[in-house]
């Protein structure tokens, strides 16, 4: 069972998920173990790049349990989150049954009989053979329990947080046709969100609210580490300076743990030992993502990389 | 511990986090967890259970590090700290044991002393911190609100400290060891020093959000025309507030009511038991137009402070209020929407001011403007506000355009700063505007302009 391999405690998180590739600081995985203990999902804000799908994926490929992934955007509802009826399918029975119609009302005597036939023959459509069931209903029927992501939660609407509420408190749903269908095995959930919108607090409230904001200087190179094998000590750590200098800049886009790591394995392409200011200019692009951006660091590409370079001799 | 939680919760609460009762639970389950042992990682397991956003976070943490540099009560005192504190004795040359409650008796002049006054002479710091903080708890620190109640917490803690007893000490050493009662003496003082800073430290953890929500009361109920100088920040803080709780009521997307095309895919599923006869129909459905807002801001000298603060909130409910034109006047009527959208308030409140502001009003040839260059902008859906005293200097009021502009709009609103006693007296056209205005109302605190935005964003609902 999936449960045997929970987390036991905040160190087994932290290196179950090294294990995957994920190079989780003390409050992620502290969330992590929390969220086993108490059974609460995790809401994951913070800016784009930083891993907060990456957790999600990490927590699933350690546990060895299923993925199951709700996309959000504005106007998803629950035909597409939750289930739908198989109308098409619901329609063709019917046109079937049609010819069945007199058979199976030939034994009625009285109308009323014909009627309670009738009865029992339409509650047949509302059951579990015409339901479709979508990722939250599946995250449901997971017998063995799975990683729920709910990616972006802040780009749907308000009536859509209604909707998760039921699930992530109680972690089951109610089909009015059907009943109440209860999680088998609870699902582990991580909600993401880049505030783009202001969360409603019953959500908030029913949830564990972790922040990752940009690593610390000595986990991002941890994280460059585990995640491009092939780059020197050396370059790591200029690079990793080079670029929270750069974060100190007034940018529209920060670079984010992800660009760190294209760059990283750009760099290692482009077979540097270190970083010089050639090197950096024309890869300024795989680290950020705006014109003005490039623009406004370029001057000081000589001056980060000059620091970057001091740090490291007395780091 | 559960205790020292509770406490917490309350400190936190004191710093502006909400916790409510449940999530005080889940604290609890998640402390339960992870243990005390481990600082930092019960500092994370509080953030992650009470903070529901980063700000919260930040002050959350600002208040666990403030809380726990505060020495623990004594009873849930580990042992180290004994420890430590008995170390130091011995260093000392046992002049006294750290706990308070035994007489140390050693054949020196403290011997009759009590057992405060041996503390203190003994300068055993550790001890004294402790015994501050069991006696603060004792006077129950945790239960101040506000800062005039300081002094009576301090000679709280004191009491409970054995002050008493030290008075006594103190009278009876000055006439046989002078030398030793000065020093007492300039222990007290110090001591007296350390308690006040404690609740001083007890009123930072525990008092801000009760001290912060009577300020705010009071604001919230100043005539806004009187506000002092140094209370302006505050009011414009209390403004952006009131503006951010009036987005967070009603940003959410409106009821969608009226239908729209037929919805082929749902009509068909509701009648696939009667073999696709539509017998139900479902219906698509269509946002509802959201507001438009026009406001005329009367900014000369006598009510300039009042419009200062309407236009800011106008304009921190951008989100609400999406397509609003703002215009304000005195003697002449200018649009001001784009000044308050690129500037920072005060700058844009200074700019306005500079251009139109402290004149005398003139009603009748600012609307004059109004209907010549901007008469346009009203639709059928417009909401028209108009702040102001109406009070035109006795010339014209032209109240006919009002009548225009009353009939091309779907509603006027007038807030008038002044109470109602004043309108019609002097020269007030109050009565006269008040014909073509759908709403009129008086808006001179806070809470009334509160009320007042509410109720006109609350129609588009």
């Amino acid at each position: 069972m999936a449960d045997q391999k929970a987390s036991t405690s905040i160190e087994a998180v932290e290196s179950g998920l090294a294990a995957q590739g994920y190079i989780a600081s003390r409050q992620i995985a502290t969330a992590v173990y929390l969220s086993q203990q108490i059974e609460k999902p995790i809401l994951v804000e913070g800016p784009a790049g930083v891993g907060k799908t990456e957790l999600a994926k990490a927590i699933a490929a350690w546990r060895g349990m299923k993925m199951i992934r709700l996309q959000c955007y504005e106007g998803l509802d629950e035909a597409k989150a939750l289930y739908e009826w198989k109308y098409a399918k619901q329609l063709l029975y019917t046109q079937i049954l049609k010819d069945k119609l007199g058979e199976v009302l030939g034994g009625a005597q009285t109308l009323h009989a014909a009627l309670a036939q009738l009865h029992d023959f339409g509650d047949v459509f509302f059951s579990k053979e015409f339901v479709e069931p979508r990722p939250l209903l599946q995250a449901l029927e997971q017998p063995g329990g799975c990683v729920l992501l709910i990616d972006e939660i802040d780009k749907s609407d308000a009536e859509f947080e209604s909707l998760l509420l039921e699930i992530l408190s109680d972690f089951q749903v109610t089909i009015p046709e059907l009943g109440t269908v209860s999680a088998i095995t609870p699902p582990t959930v991580i909600l993401t969100s880049n505030s783009e919108r202001d969360l409603g607090d019953a959500l908030k409230r029913r949830c564990l609210h972790l922040h990752i904001g940009f690593p610390e200087q000595r986990l991002e190179e941890r994280i460059v580490e585990s995640r491009v094998p092939g780059i020197s000590q050396t370059l790591r750590r200029q690079m990793v300076g080079f670029i929270h200098e750069v974060r100190s800049l007034d940018l529209k886009k920060l670079p984010s743990v992800s660009e760190t790591i294209d760059w990283a394995r750009v760099l290692v392409l482009l077979q540097a030992a270190e970083l010089d200011t050639d090197i950096v200019k024309d890869t300024l692009n795989v680290l950020l993502k705006y014109e003005a951006d490039i623009e406004a660091a370029s001057p000081q590409v000589t001056s980060f990389i000059a620091k970057a370079a001091r740090s490291n001799v007395f780091g | 511990m559960r205790e020292n939680l509770h406490r917490f919760f309350r400190a936190a609460r004191g710093a502006g986090v909400h916790v409510s009762p449940a999530e005080s639970i889940d604290a609890m389950r998640a402390v339960k967890q992870v243990g005390f042992s481990d600082r930092a990682i019960l500092r994370d397991a509080l953030l992650l259970t009470l903070a529901k956003s980063q700000d919260e976070k930040l002050a959350l943490g600002d208040c666990f590090d403030l809380f726990f540099s505060q020495p623990e009560p004594r009873q849930d005192q580990p042992e180290t700290e004994n420890d430590a504190a008995s170390d130091e004795d011995s260093r000392d040359g046992e002049q006294s044991s750290a706990g308070a409650t035994s007489d140390a008796g050693d054949g020196r002049p403290s011997q009759e002393l009590g057992p405060l006054a041996q503390m203190l002479l003994s300068q055993d710091r550790n001890a004294l911190a402790a015994a501050i903080a069991s006696a603060s708890g004792a006077a129950s620190l945790s239960d101040i609100r506000y800062s005039t109640q300081r002094g009576i917490f301090s000679s709280r803690i004191l009491d409970a400290m054995g002050l008493q007893r030290l008075r006594d000490d103190l009278e009876e050493l000055t006439a046989t060891n002078p030398s030793l009662a000065e020093r007492l003496r300039a222990a007290l003082d110090a001591l007296r020093e350390a308690v006040r800073d404690t609740v001083s430290q007890g009123l930072a953890l525990y008092a801000r959000e009760e001290a912060e929500n009577l300020r705010n009361e009071i604001l919230r109920n100043a005539p806004l025309a009187r506000i002092e100088r140094r209370q302006v920040a505050e009011m414009r803080a209390l403004i952006r507030q009131i503006a951010r709780r009036l987005r967070e009521r009603y940003s959410k997307p409106r009821k969608r009511q009226r239908r729209g095309h037929l919805d082929v895919r749902r009509t068909l599923r509701r009648n696939a038991a009667w073999g696709g006869v539509p017998f139900l129909t479902a219906w698509k459905r269509k946002h509802r137009d959201r507001p438009r807002i026009v406001a005329l801001c009367d900014v000369s000298g006598s009510v300039a402070q009042v419009s200062d603060f309407f236009l800011l909130l106008i304009h921190s409910l951008h989100e609400v209020v999406d397509d609003v034109r703002s215009f304000a006047f005195s003697s002449h009527l200018i649009e001001v929407s784009e000044t308050l959208e690129k500037n920072s308030p005060e700058e844009a409140m200074a700019e306005i001011m500079s251009k139109v502001g402290f004149g005398s009003s003139d009603y009748g040839s600012s609307l004059v403007d109004f209907e010549k260059d901007f008469m346009s902008t009203l639709t059928p859906q417009t909401t028209v506000i108009v702040l102001g005293d109406a009070r035109s200097n006795n010339l014209d009021p032209r109240a006919d355009i009002l009548r225009r502009i009353s009939e091309r709009s779907k509603r006027l609103v007038w807030l008038n700063p002044e109470g109602r006693l004043a309108w019609g007296f002097g020269d007030s056209e109050m009565p006269r505007y008040a014909t073509f205005c759908s709403v009129v109302r008086q808006c001179a605190t806070a809470q009334q302009l509160e009320r007042a935005v509410s109720d006109i964003v609350a129609t588009y609902q």
